[in-house]
C-alpha cells in the first residue's frame, strides 16, 4: 500500500499539461551564422522541418522527470503489512546493554521503523534504553523520539532496576520491546508491567551472548571462564590475551581455545604464558566478540612486579660490566619485571615491590624501609666485601638483617686457604626453593656466616654442604626480609652463573605476587578511573569517574560505577563488565507477549528511487537534446566523456617527498650538512661536501650520491652518517627536542664535524666568537672528554697516511674524543685502541671552503696560494676521505695495522 | 611628442597605407615583358625602314639611313597606345566574409591594386567603372585608385557593377563573388560588350563557400543581414548546396564567355600570385 506523508504537493501535477504547452512552443535554439552565399541556400529545403519543435518522446521524458519529482517530494512510502489501526501511544524499548553490541545497528534500525511506521498512522511516540534511564520518558512526535534514538549506543552493563521509573508512565500505551540475548534481574517484572498497560510485541534477534569471567593467576597459567547463555550445539571461543610488547604496540601475546559441547554454558581454560608475557597483558578477550562482556581487563594481580635495584658502588667503569653486583640481577630480572634504579630513598618513593641491596653495608634511612617491609615489601640483600667489613664494627643487630652476621666472613677454597669451594644441599622441604634441582657446579668460595643462635635454624632457606647458611629469611611485618650470604656477582660463588639464581629468583618474587594478589581491596581507599571500557568492548583511557570508595566495587558495573580501570594509591584495580560469578541465560517471556519475526523492514520509502529516477530522466534529456540541435558530434561528446572520468575520484599522487629524501638517505651514502640559515654558508656546505663526495667516488669505494641539507628542527637526521655543522653566528641554541634527537644520533653511531671556521684567528688560544657559539650549541650534547687528536689516532691512517688536518685554514688543532689512557708500547707504532669512533671531531679549518666546488666542477674558493695553496686543498680533500672512512669503517684499519704481526704468525 | 606631432608623423605615413604596400610587393613578382602594338604606330620603338612615299612630312625622312642609298626612308615607330583598364571591385558586405584571416574584400583589393601598379607601370591607364574615378596614367593614380577602394559599401548586401561611362575600347576586371542576384551583372555586363568593352571576370570565393562544413540546427544570415535563413539539418543541405555553388559558377562562367570575357574562379586559400599572374596575361591577351 502506497502512501504520501504530503499529499498536497501532488496537486503539482495538475500543472504537467500547461508544461506539455510550454515545452512543445520552445524548439531548441538554433545557431546563428553569417553566411554570404546564404542565396544559394533559398531554394534548397530540408527533408524533415519536422524538428521545428520538441519531438513528443523528448517531451515525454521531460514530463516524466517533472512528475518524478512531484511524486518524490510528495513523500511516498510502501507498506507491505499495515498494522490494525489503533491511536494508542507507542513506548519503543531496547535494552540496550553489552550483549546487543554484535548486531547494534540492526536494532537501531529496528527501533526507527517501529517509531516511524507508528508515527505515520499518528501515534504518539517515545523511546527508552533501559541501560541508560533517569527518568520516564513522555509520549510525543516522532521527531523527539528519533533525535533520542539518534545518540545511543550499548552500555557496558545490563539494566538495573527501572521498573519504578517506568511505573510513571501514564497508560494505556504499546510496546515494542527491543530485547536483548541476556535475561536481567527485573526483566520478568517489566515484561508484566508491559503488558498490563497494552499490547507487547517483542523482537529479540537471535544474537549468540558470550562472556568471559575474570582471569586469576594460578601455579599453571592464567585461568579463565567463558560462559555463553545459549547452551545448544557445540560452539569454540578463542580467548586472545591482549598486551603491549616492549615498543609500546598492542599485540596479541597469546592464545586458548575454550570448547564448549551440547549443553555446556562455562568452559574453563587456562592459558600458559611465560612470566614476562603474562605480567605484559592488558586485557584478555574473546576473540571476533565486539561486546565488552568478552573483555576482561588485567589489574595489579596479573601485573608485573617493580623490583628495584641499589648496590653499594656505582657502576664499574665500562667494560667490566661482568663484574659490577648488580649485572647478573639485572640480566636475570628484566625479562619479568619492571626495574628501578636511584638512590635509596627516591626508590622507596616508587614502592616497589621487591627491593634489591647488593652489599650495601649501611641503608641511609632504616625506619623507612622498614615501614615499607611491614606494608607487604620484600628486601632481598646480598652479602659482599663491604657487609662483611661494616659487621665487624656492628655491634647491635641491624634490623635489616635476617640475622645476626659474624664479623668478616670466612673464604674457602681459595688460593689462601684449605679446603674445596663448598657446594649446596638440596633443599629442604620447609624451603620455598624445595624442588629445585641443585647443579653440581655450584660452588661458594667466600660466605658471610651468621652467628648461632636459636632461630637461625628456623630463618636458614638454603644451606651449604657443611649446613653454613647460603640464605636466610626472616618476616617483618606484611613483608620478608631475605639474604643471600654470598655476592649477588661471580666473585665469591658461581651460584649467580647458574639457572639455580633465576629460579631461586622466581621463587622469591612469586611468593611476593600472590601476597599482594589476595583479591582483598583496602577499605579506606578512594578511586578514580583510569581506562574505560565501552558496550563494544573497546578500552580508552578515561578519567571521567574519580572518588569511589572501595566498598562500591562489591556491586555489578552500572551507569554509576561504569567498568574500566580504577586506580587508588599505588594500586590499580579492574572493575570488570562480568563478574567472578556471573551467570548468563537468556531471558523467558510471559506467553502473551506477540514475537515480531523481523522479516524485513516494513516500510519501504521511495522518494530516493524517484528521485534517482528523475535524475537519470534529466540526464538522458540533456544528452538528448543536444543531439537534436546537432552539438554532440565527435570533439563534444568526447568532452562530455571527460567530464564524467573528472568525476572518478584521481589516485591522490602527493607521496611524501620527505620519504623520497629518507629512502635515498637509507639506501645510498649522503653526506649532510646542518642548515645554518646563513645563505652562503650553507651554499658553501653544500658545495664542500659535493666536492668532497667527488673525491670520495673517485679514490675510493664510498660512492655518496648528492649531499643533502638538514634542518635539525624537522628532519631525522638518524638516517646519515656524517654530518657537517658549519658554527655560524647566528645560529640558535637547539632547543631540547633537537638535543634529545642530537643525543640520540651521537650515540647511535653517527659523528658530527664541529668547523667553527676561524683557523685564522683560533690558533694563539683565543676566545672567538665561533668557539663561544660552539659551547653554546653544544652545552646540552652528550659529548665525551676531547683532547687534541694525537698523532696515532686512526683518523690519521683511515685512508691516507696524515699527520695535519688543514681546511681552507691550517694549524689549528682539532679534538677528538680522548683515548682511553693505554699506555704505548715498546716497538709498536701505535697504542692499541679499540674502542669506537669519535661522536664529534671539532676544529676551525673551514674544510667545506676547500672541498667546495662549482658547478663546473672546478674549486669554488681559492686555498693559499700558488702550489702551496693546492698542496693544502689536496690534504683538506685527504682528510675528508680519511673522515669519511673513518665514520664508516670505524676502527677497521685501526686494526688493519696489526695485519703484518698475525700473517707473521700464520706463517710460523 | 604632442599631439601635433603624431598626426603629422600619421599623415606621412598615411601615402603608404599597408594594402598598397602589399599590392607593390605583390607586383613585383611580375617581371614586365613587352608592350608593343607589332604595327607601326606612335612609339618609342623602332619598327621599321620604308621608302618614303607621297604625302609623307619631309620632317618624318631620315636623313641619315637615306644617305646610305638613293631612296628616301622613313623611320616607323611601333604603335604604343596606352590602354585604358578599369576595375570594378566589389564594395558590397557580402566580400566582408571570412572564414580565415583575410576577407574576400581585402583579396579583391589587393590583386586590384597589384594589377593597377603593374598597369601603370607599363604605361596604361587605370580607372574604375562607373563615374567614380577617371581613368588616367602615372603612379599618382595608386593612391587615388586605393582612396576610392576603401570606401566600401557595407550598406547593401551584393553589388553589381556600374557601367554607365565606359570608355570605347576599355578593357574592364570585375572582382566580385557574383553571390547576389546576376540581373545586374548581366545588364552591366550587355552594357559593356555594347561598347565594346573587353574584359576579364575574377570570381573570389571562399573555401568555406565552397565546402559548406556546417552541421546541425542553423540559421543562416547574410552578411548585411537582409536574408536569413534557417534549416534542422545544416549538414543534409551540403550536397544541394554545393550543386547550387557549381551551377552558380557556372552561370557567370557562360555570362563571361557570352561576353566574349575571360573567367577566372579564385579560392582565398589558394595564393594571390597565381591570381595576379592569370589577371595579368590575360589583360595583356593573345591579341595584342
Amino acid at each position: 500500500m502506497i502512501s504520501f506523508a504530503v499529499p498536497l504537493i501532488l496537486l503539482a501535477l495538475i500543472a504537467l499539461p500547461l508544461l506539455w504547452i510550454l515545452l512543445r512552443a520552445v524548439p531548441p535554439a538554433p545557431v546563428l551564422r553569417r553566411f554570404p552565399a546564404v542565396t544559394l541556400l533559398l531554394g534548397l529545403r530540408a527533408e524533415d522541418t519536422e524538428a521545428d519543435t520538441t519531438p513528443w518522446w523528448l517531451l515525454l521524458l521531460r514530463l516524466f522527470a517533472i512528475a518524478s519529482l512531484i511524486v518524490a517530494f510528495a513523500g511516498p512510502f510502501w507498506q507491505n503489512n499495515p498494522a490494525p489501526p489503533t491511536d494508542r501511544p507507542l513506548l519503543v524499548v531496547m535494552d540496550g546493554g553489552w550483549p546487543d553490541a554484535p548486531d547494534w545497528p540492526l536494532r537501531q534500525d529496528r527501533a526507527a521503523d517501529a517509531l516511524d511506521s507508528a508515527a505515520q498512522t499518528g501515534r504518539p511516540v517515545a523511546f527508552v534504553q533501559l541501560t541508560d534511564l533517569t527518568q520516564a520518558p513522555e509520549f510525543g512526535p516522532v521527531a523527539l523520539a528519533r533525535d533520542a534514538l539518534g545518540g545511543v549506543s550499548p552500555k557496558p552493563w545490563l539494566p538495573g532496576d527501572v521498573a519504578p521509573i517506568l511505573q510513571a508512565i501514564e497508560g494505556p500505551y504499546d510496546t515494542y520491546w527491543i530485547a536483548g540475548p541476556i535475561a536481567f534481574d527485573g526483566g520478568d517484572d517489566l515484561a508484566e508491567m508491559f503488558a498490563a498497560q497494552g499490547t507487547v510485541t517483542v523482537f529479540a534477534p537471535s544474537t549468540q551472548a558470550v562472556a568471559v569471567r575474570p582471569a586469576t593467576l594460578t601455579p599453571d597459567g592464567v585461568a579463565l571462564t567463558v560462559v555463553r547463555a545459549d547452551a545448544n550445539g557445540p560452539q569454540t571461543v578463542v580467548v586472545d590475551a591482549v598486551g603491549t610488547d616492549p615498543t609500546g604496540q598492542q599485540r596479541f601475546l597469546g592464545r586458548t581455545d575454550a570448547v564448549f559441547d551440547n549443553g555446556d554454558t562455562a568452559v574453563d581454560v587456562v592459558m600458559e604464558l611465560p612470566a614476562e608475557l603474562r605480567d605484559r597483558v592488558t586485557r584478555y578477550q574473546l576473540r571476533d566478540r565486539r561486546t565488552a562482556g568478552s573483555v576482561t581487563l588485567a589489574d595489579d594481580r596479573l601485573q608485573r612486579r617493580e623490583i628495584a635495584l641499589v648496590s653499594s658502588s656505582s657502576d664499574a667503569q665500562e667494560g667490566l660490566a661482568v663484574l659490577s653486583q648488580l649485572h647478573f640481577l639485572r640480566q636475570a630480572l628484566v625479562p619479568s619485571s619492571d626495574l628501578l634504579a636511584g638512590a635509596m630513598q627516591d626508590i622507596l618513593q616508587a614502592n616497589p615491590d621487591t627491593l634489591i641491596l647488593a652489599d650495601v653495608p649501611q641503608v641511609p634511612d632504616p625506619q623507612a624501609v622498614l615501614d615499607w617491609i611491614d606494608k607487604g615489601g620484600l628486601l632481598i640483600r646480598f652479602a659482599g666485601p663491604r657487609l662483611a667489613a661494616q659487621t665487624f664494627a656492628a655491634v647491635e643487630e641491624d634490623p635489616l638483617l635476617p640475622v645476626r652476621l659474624r664479623a668478616g666472613g670466612r673464604t674457602v677454597g681459595g688460593a689462601m686457604s684449605w679446603g674445596a669451594p663448598k657446594t649446596l644441599q638440596p633443599f629442604a622441604a620447609d624451603s620455598p626453593f624445595y624442588g629445585l634441582a641443585v647443579p653440581n657446579d655450584v660452588t661458594v668460595s667466600s660466605q658471610v656466616l651468621a652467628e648461632p643462635g636459636p632461630d637461625l635454624a628456623a630463618r636458614v632457606i638454603a644451606r651449604l654442604d657443611d649446613g653454613t647458611p647460603l640464605v636466610t629469611r626472616d618476616t617483618f611485618g606484611n613483608g620478608e626480609i631475605v639474604l643471600f650470604h654470598v655476592t649477588a656477582n661471580a666473585d665469591w660463588s658461581s651460584l649467580p652463573l647458574s639457572g639455580l639464581f633465576m629460579d631461586m629468583l622466581e621463587r622469591l618474587s612469586v611468593t611476593t605476587a600472590t601476597a599482594v594478589s589476595d583479591g582483598a581491596v583496602p577499605d579506606e581507599t578512594i578511586w578514580s578511573q583510569s581506562a574505560a571500557i565501552d558496550g563494544f568492548g573497546n578500552v580508552t583511557a578515561s578519567n571521567a569517574v574519580v572518588g569511589v570508595e572501595s566498598a562500591a566495587f562489591a556491586a555489578r558495573p552500572s551507569a554509576d560505577l561504569p567498568p574500566g580501570l580504577y586506580a587508588g594509591g599505588d594500586r590499580v584495580l579492574a572493575h570488570n563488565v562480568v563478574g567472578p560469578d556471573t551467570r548468563i541465560a537468556p531471558p523467558i517471556w510471559p506467553s502473551d507477549v506477540v514475537f515480531d519475526t523481523g522479516a524485513g523492514p516494513a516500510v519501504t520509502d521511495l522518494k530516493p528511487w524517484l528521485l534517482m529516477a528523475a535524475l537519470l530522466a534529466f540526464l538522458i534529456d540533456i544528452f538528448a537534446a543536444l543531439w537534436l540541435s546537432g552539438k554532440l558530434r565527435g570533439p563534444v561528446s568526447a568532452a562530455l566523456f571527460g567530464c564524467a572520468l573528472l568525476l572518478v575520484p584521481g589516485e591522490g599522487s602527493a607521496q611524501d617527498q620527505i620519504d623520497d629524501r629518507a629512502l635515498q638517505a637509507a639506501s645510498e651514502v649522503v653526506l649532510a650538512y646542518v642548515i645554518t640559515g646563513d645563505a652562503q654558508q650553507d651554499a658553501v656546505s653544500r658545495a664542500g661536501l659535493l666536492g668532497l663526495s667527488q673525491t670520495l667516488f673517485l679514490r675510493t669505494a664510498i660512492e655518496p650520491v648528492a649531499p643533502t641539507g638538514i634542518d635539525l628542527q624537522t628532519d631525522d637526521i638518524a638516517l646519515y652518517s656524517f654530518l657537517y655543522w658549519p658554527v655560524t653566528l647566528n645560529q640558535q641554541r637547539p632547543t631540547a627536542e633537537v638535543t634529545a634527537k642530537l643525543n640520540r644520533y651521537l650515540t647511535g653511531g653517527g659523528m658530527i664535524l664541529f668547523d667553527t671556521r676561524d683557523g685564522n684567528v683560533s690558533g694563539f688560544g683565543s676566545q672567538s666568537p665561533e668557539m663561544r657559539k660552539l659551547r653554546d650549541i653544544a652545552a646540552g650534547l652528550q659529548i665525551p672528554r676531547l683532547e687534541p687528536i694525537p698523532p696515532d689516532h686512526v683518523l690519521t691512517r683511515s685512508f691516507y697516511i696524515l699527520q695535519d688536518f688543514p681546511g681552507r685554514f691550517s694549524g689549528a688543532p682539532i679534538w677528538v674524543e680522548a683515548s682511553p689512557d693505554v699506555a704505548v708500547e715498546d716497538g709498536m707504532p701505535f697504542r692499541n685502541l679499540n674502542d669506537g669512533v669519535t661522536p664529534v671531531v671539532v676544529g676551525g679549518n673551514d674544510w667545506a671552503a676547500a672541498w667546495a666546488v662549482g658547478s663546473d666542477g672546478r674549486p669554488m674558493l681559492p686555498v693559499g696560494r700558488g702550489f702551496a695553496g693546492e698542496r693544502q686543498r689536496e690534504l683538506a680533500r685527504r682528510f675528508g676521505v680519511n673522515l669519511i672512512m673513518h665514520v664508516l669503517t670505524g676502527n677497521y684499519k685501526s686494526d688493519q695495522v696489526h695485519v703484518p704481526d698475525l700473517l707473521d704468525r700464520l706463517g710460523q | 611628442m604632442t599631439t601635433a606631432h603624431l598626426s603629422n608623423a600619421g599623415a606621412l605615413a598615411a601615402p603608404f597605407p599597408p594594402l598598397l604596400a602589399d599590392a607593390q610587393a605583390l607586383a613585383a613578382t611580375v617581371a614586365f615583358g613587352d608592350h608593343g602594338r607589332r604595327r607601326p604606330g606612335f612609339g618609342d620603338a623602332f619598327w621599321e625602314y620604308r621608302a618614303a612615299q607621297p604625302g609623307d612630312s619631309l620632317r618624318r625622312i631620315d636623313w641619315r639611313r637615306s644617305a646610305r642609298s638613293d631612296d628616301a626612308f622613313v623611320r616607323e615607330t611601333e604603335a604604343q597606345i596606352a590602354q585604358t583598364v578599369l576595375f570594378w571591385c566589389d564594395p558590397a558586405a557580402s566580400m566582408g566574409f571570412s572564414s580565415g584571416h583575410e576577407t574576400k574584400a581585402h583579396r579583391a583589393q589587393l590583386l586590384t591594386l597589384a594589377l593597377a601598379h603593374l598597369l601603370l607601370r607599363g604605361g596604361e591607364r587605370v580607372g574604375v567603372t562607373g563615374s567614380g574615378l577617371r581613368a588616367r596614367a602615372g603612379m599618382g593614380q595608386m593612391d587615388r585608385l586605393h582612396a576610392f577602394l576603401e570606401r566600401t559599401d557595407a550598406g547593401t548586401d551584393y553589388g553589381a557593377p556600374d557601367t554607365t561611362a565606359m570608355a570605347q575600347n576599355a578593357h574592364a576586371v570585375f572582382l566580385s563573388d557574383f553571390l547576389g542576384p546576376l540581373t545586374g551583372v548581366r545588364a552591366g555586363l550587355s552594357q559593356a560588350v555594347d561598347r565594346g568593352v573587353g574584359g576579364t571576370i575574377c570570381m573570389v570565393l571562399d573555401p568555406q563557400e565552397i565546402a559548406f562544413p556546417f552541421r546541425g540546427r542553423s540559421v543562416f544570415e547574410s552578411m548585411g543581414g537582409s536574408l536569413r535563413y534557417e534549416t534542422q539539418q545544416a549538414g543534409a543541405l551540403k550536397d544541394a548546396y554545393q550543386a547550387a555553388m557549381t551551377d552558380r559558377i557556372e552561370t557567370v562562367r557562360d555570362l563571361a564567355a557570352a561576353a566574349g570575357w575571360r573567367f577566372h574562379l579564385h579560392r582565398l586559400d589558394q595564393s594571390a600570385q597565381s591570381a595576379l599572374l592569370w589577371l595579368f596575361r590575360a589583360i595583356e591577351g593573345p591579341g595584342r
